[in-house]
């Protein structure tokens, strides 16, 4: 993955709270591969009206959003459903940084294994950079390393996890991470398997075989 | 004398295999459920062509895209729908994972299946690429939702990178009133505390009501944990579990139960272990409870009448109630029980298990509901026992349509849809813009709720509904 430090972009701010992952991605899109470009279904039904147009005054097709690299919003953003395609919509579209003052817990870790970073600000700073982007997309600044976010004259700090920030200054692969200890997890394996022996599953007796 | 810990670290530290010097731990699972929506995980293992790290430990489920019409693929009209199920089959049969397909009897929804057949127990680590997964912590185990990276980090090694979230405990004293269900427990504290109230923690409920409550009413209660922003929600296993899980088919068996057991029953709260948080309701401020908007957190006992924004004094939140009713297309001040409904929809993981099916039954016996509706039980074995039961004739004579399982209206991807506009009153768990359908309007509650929505034709008090319905004493 793409390591993170310091990103110079455009910003474009979405002012509202709880945008939840059946808005970041409605549900009858998610049966597509993802080798079609999630990008054009972010917020879809947001943006477009029942016939499928797009809402001219929606930030996301103002002129210079097809750049914007970072998306500021208010809080609980991502709450709701695993789906990592909520995640999948918002990279495929281009973002590398959503800001809001809280993110559903899920959707945070999911970003990051997707390389994107939800960084987290106080409330009266998420509506200062909100205030400061305005309705359209404008330049942004959003520095991993001092854990900084400017936009004009605005600056203010974020916070993120430790373990995630490491995680996107480098670029890193929980798999790759995780075989590294491979020893340890066989070990810890069947000690665990011997101490709750009774935590392996046995099929029933009479078990069913489906096929689908 | 050890120190006194709390049932999530006593389950979250036999799971633990590292910790790095960063605070995150390396958690052993012990079950990992998949479903249709796992195909980019199974991607992402081919990719690295990896095999699945521990198939006994995996299990295959169809749920969220299956038919509830008929139960074969040939009804199902979009060919991308069909790939999706037929995916599940091929990636599971590949990699030698049981599964519980479309063809099977035990099939279900995940949340459903699991805890029936016994897969579901005290002590575990579980997971699933769905949010809803806490449903399964009501045995006692830890169990939430995971995305699709972790997925095939799961399926590639069979463990999990997690920080350890903050505890809270959520008390109930004393006892429910008649008609009062764990939904409502569960959209009262999400009300109070917000739908990101929890956020960043693990719960446990505690507290004479939920001692109280029976095994699908945990399931329930549970199942809502991440609708107020909670990692997981648990209940300490006791005799209620125990006796469930007794001779369920993938239990453990004769003496291995009895071992189980004497472990299971180590599996609670030291008394004077600390929380992070504690909250305390008394049963006695719990109401027959909807929402109104579209958040769950937009929620308000059924006696009510919806907020005025004008009149709340946080901006942000004048904001988002003016937006909800917007949305809703209702308007301040509006008496709850004054909201008419369109449709009506019984089922989803949260609320279609075979005492929700009776208790909406026992409303709708003998009366028409005045709108159309569905009604999806849980699993394939809920729909049997229903039908022994004989509440499918309750159902479709009260013109309901008596449907096969699968996630159905709960996520509206399977063909099964609120239509843009319509008002739907459902016993699922969201009522986010969109969730049913795009333009659906949704309101949550309980089954028996739902049940008294349809025969008034608009929201309904349980309570005042009718005296036959209470004294049939079901619900
Ligand atoms: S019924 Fe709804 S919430 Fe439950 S697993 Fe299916 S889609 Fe998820």
């Amino acid at each position: 993955m793409q390591p993170f430090t310091v990103l110079e972009s455009l910003g474009c701010a979405l002012p509202a709270a709880n945008v939840d992952t059946d808005q970041l991605i409605p549900a009858r899109f998610m049966k597509e591969p993802r080798s079609v470009g999630y990008g054009q279904f972010l917020l879809y039904d947001v943006r477009h009206d029942e016939q499928g147009a797009p809402d001219p005054e929606f930030i996301l097709h103002r002129a210079g959003a097809n750049d914007a690299e970072v998306l500021v919003s208010r809080r609980n953003f991502g709450a709701g459903s695993s789906r990592e395609a909520a995640v999948y919509a918002l990279v495929d579209y281009g973002f590398r940084c959503v800001i809001a003052p809280s993110f559903g817990d899920i959707f945070a870790s999911n970003s990051v294994n997707n390389g994107l970073l939800p960084a987290v600000v106080e409330e009266d700073d998420a509506e200062r950079l909100l205030t400061a982007l305005g309705d359209h997309p404008a330049e942004i600044n959003v520095d991993l390393v001092e854990q900084r976010i400017r936009v004009a004259e605005v600056d203010v700090p974020f916070t993120v996890s430790p373990v995630w920030r490491t995680k996107l200054l480098n670029g890193w692969d929980d798999i790759d991470m995780t075989r590294q200890h491979e020893e340890t997890i066989t070990r810890f394996a069947k000690d665990y398997a011997r101490k709750f022996s009774w935590a392996s599953p046995q099929p029933p007796e009479t078990n069913i075989i489906s096929k689908g | 004398m050890s120190t006194p810990t709390t049932l999530f670290d006593k389950v979250w530290r036999a799971h633990e295999i590292h910790r790095s010097e960063s605070g995150q731990s390396l958690l052993w699972i012990d079950r990992h459920f998949v479903h249709e929506g796992s195909f980019h995980g199974f991607n992402k293992l081919g990719e690295r062509a990896l095999p699945v790290a521990r198939p006994d430990l995996t299990f295959g489920i169809a749920d969220h895209y299956v038919p509830t019409l008929a139960r074969d693929l040939d009804g199902v009209a979009d060919p991308k729908v069909r790939s999706m199920i037929e995916q599940l089959s091929y990636n599971t049969q590949r990699h030698g994972v049981t599964l519980f397909g479309l063809d099977d009897p035990r099939q279900g929804i995940v949340h459903v299946l699991g805890p029936e057949q016994g897969l579901t127990q005290p002590g575990l680590v579980m997971v699933c690429g769905d949010s809803h997964t806490a449903t399964h912590g009501a045995f006692g185990s830890i169990a939430f939702g995971i995305g699709a990276s972790e997925v095939a980090h799961v399926l590639a090694t069979q463990t999990l990178w997690q920080t350890k979230p903050k505890v809270m405990r959520i008390t109930i004293d004393g006892q429910l009133a008649p008609g009062i269900t764990a939904k409502d427990i569960a959209l009262t504290w999400i009300a109070r505390l917000g739908a990101d109230g929890a956020r960043g923690y693990a719960i446990e409920y505690a507290g004479e009501a939920i001692r109280a409550l029976s095994m699908e009413a945990r399931l329930t209660l549970c199942n809502l944990s991440i609708e107020g922003g909670g990692r997981c929600g648990m209940i300490a296993p006791d005799q209620t579990t125990f006796d469930y899980l007794r001779e369920r088919p993938w239990s453990p068996k004769g003496e291995a139960f009895e071992q189980a057991c004497a472990y299971w029953k180590t599996l609670y709260s030291d008394p004077s272990a600390g929380f992070d948080l504690e909250v305390t309701l008394h049963a006695d401020e719990i109401a027959p409870t909807v929402t109104w908007g579209v958040s769950p957190e937009e929620a308000l006992p059924i006696d009510q009448a919806l907020p005025d924004p004008e009149n709340i004094s946080d901006p942000a939140k004048a904001r988002q109630a003016r937006d909800s009713m917007a949305y809703m297309g209702l308007s301040a001040g509006q008496k709850l029980t004054d909201i008419k409904i369109d449709r009506v929809f019984i089922g989803s993981c949260t609320n279609a298990r075979i005492e929700d099916l009776r208790a909406a039954a026992s409303v709708l016996a003998g009366q028409k509901s005045r709108v159309p509706g569905m009604v999806s039980p849980g699993s394939t074995l809920v729909k049997t026992q229903a039908e022994a039961e004989g509440l499918d004739r309750i159902f479709i004579d009260a013109g309901l349509e008596w449907r096969h399982s699968g996630c159905s209206m709960c996520v509206g991807m399977n063909g099964d849809l609120v239509a843009s506009g319509e008002r739907c009153a459902s016993t699922t768990n969201r009522n986010f813009k969109g969730r049913q359908g795009p333009g659906a309007r949704t309101h949550l509650m309980s089954p028996a709720m739902v049940a008294a929505a349809a025969v008034s034709g608009h929201l309904a008090d349980i309570r005042t509904l009718s005296s036959q319905a209470s004294a049939t004493g079901v619900y």
